[in-house]
């Protein structure tokens, strides 16, 4: 493709943007000369260059166009809604021939007779309005297409030249260094004289970082130009005026980011039009201008951009998002009482959650907030929503300026290193193991291992064990150091404690991509060169937290900065008891009684401990897997069932390994449902003990427990064999 | 060695991966590397050896010998590697030794006989027959295409 034709496609490219916005603006405002002015000049010059390089197809539509505009400055159309929408089905098809101009360099066959004609029509025209038939039709994604012809950014001469300046010293700094270097090995000097000109160095390195960083940036206005042309069809097509306000679009941020955050704002600007705003009447109804507004605003805080998604609409449907949180399963009805509409409205970031009554073009398709959430968190932003019922909704970005070059905090692990982004940290902790008294400490139920900080527990995972790391046959069997660091980071919304052998420093790193065929890692997020000239990954924590199964199916909500999910203020009698290793309580009341079965009436049938207690045959279940024959007694928590409605009770036994102590408490899980049987954990009496799921182990035995007398739960957590308390 | 006339030059760099003698198309390779420090990388595929700097490149290396189900390389050998491109991204194939450069007519390249592992027919494009010994040549971009 020659110079003038690729010139010619970015030119157009722009102009076409221009163009719709400048269109929709004459639509609101039929009277502004100075747009129309604008609009004729953009596509007369078009006309003019496609006439010149001989683009035929395009220079028809062109021309037609441009007709209908020449009558609406001379009075004799109007710009109504029919007509400009006209107007822009004339410039989509303009795209499209362009893009088949990018691709073969020659125009596309096709037939635009049907198009020029309609608009001749509307050229030719004495004053009458025009149907207005489905102006989105015919070419529907042109709109949203990709970057148009051509990569070249246009930056300012000005910064152009200061860059050249700055490269001007560079090579001035690096003479010096030559010649040191070279006078060095003649004559052998001080290396106190090698200190000025690296000092230098690292002042022009900054200074051309920020340069080079400068001619990157770009007004997130590029990210929305497509905005209000979207918003303009999306209102008409819903019967739904909008009006779209744009704050800010000056604020610049990387190129590249601008890229990134370009689909997601679209589907966000989409979904506020879609669900957000309400239709007229019922706005009428709410006492609301009929005109709904959703307004962008960007600025920056901070090393951040923010940009805020706001609608005046309904606010979101937060009975809806229970109704579907519960029936995804993502809380149980207990827990959803206790938690607040901020939280509730978090939900919409699950995956393949939806709302929307019906699966339509513009909204409703289950992947949305989900995705866009992914894709802001993989560029290191943040999102969140704030609704308030019957005044409208709004999203917050925050993303970082540029992905080139983050902060970094340096961990050793195994012997490795590794870069962790510093925006995810939130402490660093120095531990002794099981060392008593301290604010925070570890420990240990069972495998699991946890980090109670602040009278908060929080999951703990060993980075070393996630990277299988450490077991190498040279290190020997593998000892956890005796004081490892934990690193505590943030990972959307959950908290959660890394442990490391060792943390260095914090460095500024230029992040690179990793090889496609590394892709599937998702526990790091690129690559980086260190000072030493060293490789080392840069760790993804949100894909760390995935592979340790924290951030798992106990989702966002549950360990949620509040950190009390579920709570009991009511102190009860809790029984304490040994099993499998560790401590575990359960509500007293929910037992009929304790007892000790001697190990020579334990039987078995068909696989099933039995043992003869008061006068029938009852099941028994050891919590620890198996029973201990070794023993000459059995510590057994006997359950019955009364209200079988076999009218005839039945009884189950399950065996701990000791029963230690009543104790009254405050019942508060912390951690949900950490494995089968265990309903999360809690800080009892000031330790850490496990909560036993009764329900888990009574159907092993009898499936059908619970089946004849439905339990709902009391007191926050589901202790589902109520029942058993009469 | 030199081309026969009217025969269709080939060059091929050779070197050794286990004590096999092995070529690959000068065309493809971009650098030759003497042993270098290798950052590995934790939960990658075997194959993959790990990550080094290559004039401030990150370069991912291939463990040809674990690509080739060859014995391991004693611990602590120095590979040299040869580094080339594939699909747009740098590689480094760690081979034990680099040799030199021959050239070859390309009529005398020969399938790979039947009767070799198949992990030799998978990755090689054919077998030269040199006086003294047999020179397998290796198809790099099979050999970087982990998929297969």
């Amino acid at each position: 493709m020659d110079d003038l034709l690729a010139e010619f496609l970015t030119e157009t490219g722009e102009s076409l943007v221009e163009l719709d916005l400048a269109l929709i603006r004459l639509e609101q405002a039929p009277d502004d000369a100075t747009t129309l002015s604008l609009v004729l000049r953009l596509i007369h010059t078009m006309k003019g260059t496609c006439g010149f390089l001989d683009l035929v197809r395009l220079e028809r539509v062109a021309h037609a166009a441009e007709s209908v505009l020449v009558q609406i400055r001379d009075g004799g159309v109007a710009p109504t809604v029919a007509v400009v929408s006209v107007i822009l089905k004339a410039l989509d098809r303009i795209r499209a021939i362009l893009s088949g101009v990018t691709a073969t360099g020659a125009e596309p066959a096709g037939d635009d007779a049907a198009l020029i004609a309609e608009l001749d029509g509307l050229a030719s025209a004495e004053p009458r309005s025009v149907p207005y038939e489905e102006p989105l039709a015919d070419a529907p994604d042109q709109t949203g297409g990709g970057p148009l012809p051509g990569q070249t950014i246009r930056v300012d001469v000005g910064l152009l030249d200061e860059l050249m300046n700055m490269v001007g010293e560079l090579v001035l700094t690096r003479n010096q260094l030559l010649r040191l270097s070279r006078t060095r090995q003649a004559t052998g000097i001080d290396p106190e004289s090698y200190s000025l000109p690296l000092q230098r160095l690292s002042q022009i390195t900054s200074d051309l970082q920020e340069g080079v960083m400068k001619t990157r940036m770009q007004p997130i206005g590029n990210a929305w130009n497509k905005l209000p042309r979207l918003v303009r069809d999306l209102g008409l097509e819903l019967g739904k005026p909008i009006e779209l306000t744009m704050r800010g679009a000056g604020t610049e941020l990387d190129r590249q980011m601008l890229e990134l955050i370009r689909d997601p704002l679209t589907h966000m600007v989409r979904n506020s039009a879609g669900h957000g705003l309400e239709c007229p009447a019922t706005r009428r109804a709410a006492a609301k201008p009929e005109t709904g507004a959703i307004t962008l605003d960007a600025y920056h805080e901070g090393g951040d951009v923010v940009i805020e998604i706001a609608d005046d609409g309904a606010g979101l449907p937060l009975g809806r998002i229970r109704a579907e949180a519960l029936a995804r399963r993502l809380v149980t009805e207990a827990e959803l009482a206790k938690i607040d509409d901020a939280r509730i409205a978090r939900f919409i970031f699950h995956p393949g959650f939806s709302t929307a009554d019906k699966v339509t073009a513009v909204s409703g398709r289950g992947v949305g907030m989900d995705v866009v959430k992914t894709n802001i968190e993989r560029i290191g932003g943040a999102i969140e929503v704030t609704s308030t019922p019957g005044q409208g909704c709004k999203f917050t970005l925050k993303i970082p300026l540029t992905l080139a070059i983050v902060a970094a905090l340096i961990v050793e692990v195994a012997g490795e290193r590794f870069a962790m982004p510093l925006t995810r940290v939130i402490e660093l902790l120095r531990i002794g193991m099981g060392g008593a008294g301290a604010e925070s400490r570890i420990e240990r139920i069972g495998e699991t291992t946890m980090l109670r900080l602040r009278g908060r527990l929080l999951p703990l995972v060993r980075l070393a064990d996630v990277l299988r790391l450490g077991r190498t046959p040279l290190a020997g069997a593998m000892v956890p150091p005796p004081d490892p660091t934990i690193v505590v980071a943030r990972i959307g919304v959950a908290i959660v404690g890394l442990a490391v052998d060792r943390v260095f420093d914090t460095e500024e790193i230029v992040v690179k991509p990793v090889a496609s065929i590394l892709r599937a890692l998702t526990v790091f997020s690129g690559s980086t060169i260190l000072g030493d000239g060293s490789v080392i990954m840069i760790l993804d924590p949100k894909g760390v937290a995935q592979a340790a199964g924290v951030n798992g199916h106990d989702g966002d909500s549950r360990v949620a900065p509040a950190y009390n999910p579920v709570t009991s203020d009511e102190r009860l009698p809790m029984l304490l008891v040994k099993a499998g290793g560790g401590l575990m309580v359960i509500p007293l009341s929910l037992v009929a009684r304790l007892d000790h079965v001697s190990c020579d009436r334990v039987e078995y049938a068909g696989g099933q401990a039995m043992t003869h207690y008061r006068g029938r045959l009852m099941p028994l279940v050891a919590i620890s897997g198996a029973l201990d024959m070794t023993r000459p007694d059995q510590a057994v928590l006997v359950f019955t069932d009364t209200e079988h409605p076999t009218g005839r009770d039945r009884g189950v036994g399950l065996v701990v390994d000791a029963i230690v102590d009543v104790i009254e408490d405050t019942l508060q899980i912390q951690r949900i449902g950490s494995r089968p049987g265990v309903l999360g954990t809690a800080i009892v009496g000031g330790q850490v003990v496990e909560v036993i799921e009764p329900g888990f182990w009574l159907t092993q035995v009898f499936p059908d427990w619970f089946t004849a007398a439905t339990i709902s739960a009391r007191s926050g957590p589901r202790l589902q064999a109520e029942s058993l308390a009469a | 060695m030199i081309a026969v006339a009217g025969m269709t030059p080939m060059a091929l760099v050779t070197l050794s991966v286990a004590g096999q003698l092995c070529g690959i198309p000068v065309s493809d390779v971009r650098d030759i590397l003497s042993a270098r420090p290798i950052t590995r990388i934790p939960l990658a595929p075997p194959e993959i050896a790990g990550n080094l700097n290559l004039r401030g490149r990150i370069v991912t290396a291939l463990d040809i010998r674990r690509r080739l189900d060859l014995p391991a390389a004693p611990p602590g050998a120095a590979l040299m590697s040869l580094v080339t491109e594939y699909q747009g991204e740098l590689y480094a194939m760690l081979v034990d030794c680099v040799l030199e450069v021959i050239t070859l007519p390309g009529e005398t390249l020969e399938a790979i006989p039947s009767t070799l592992p198949r992990t030799w027919a998978k990755h090689g494009a054919g077998i030269f027959q040199l006086p003294d010994r047999l020179l397998v040549m290796l198809d790099v971009t099979r050999l970087l295409d982990l998929a297969h």
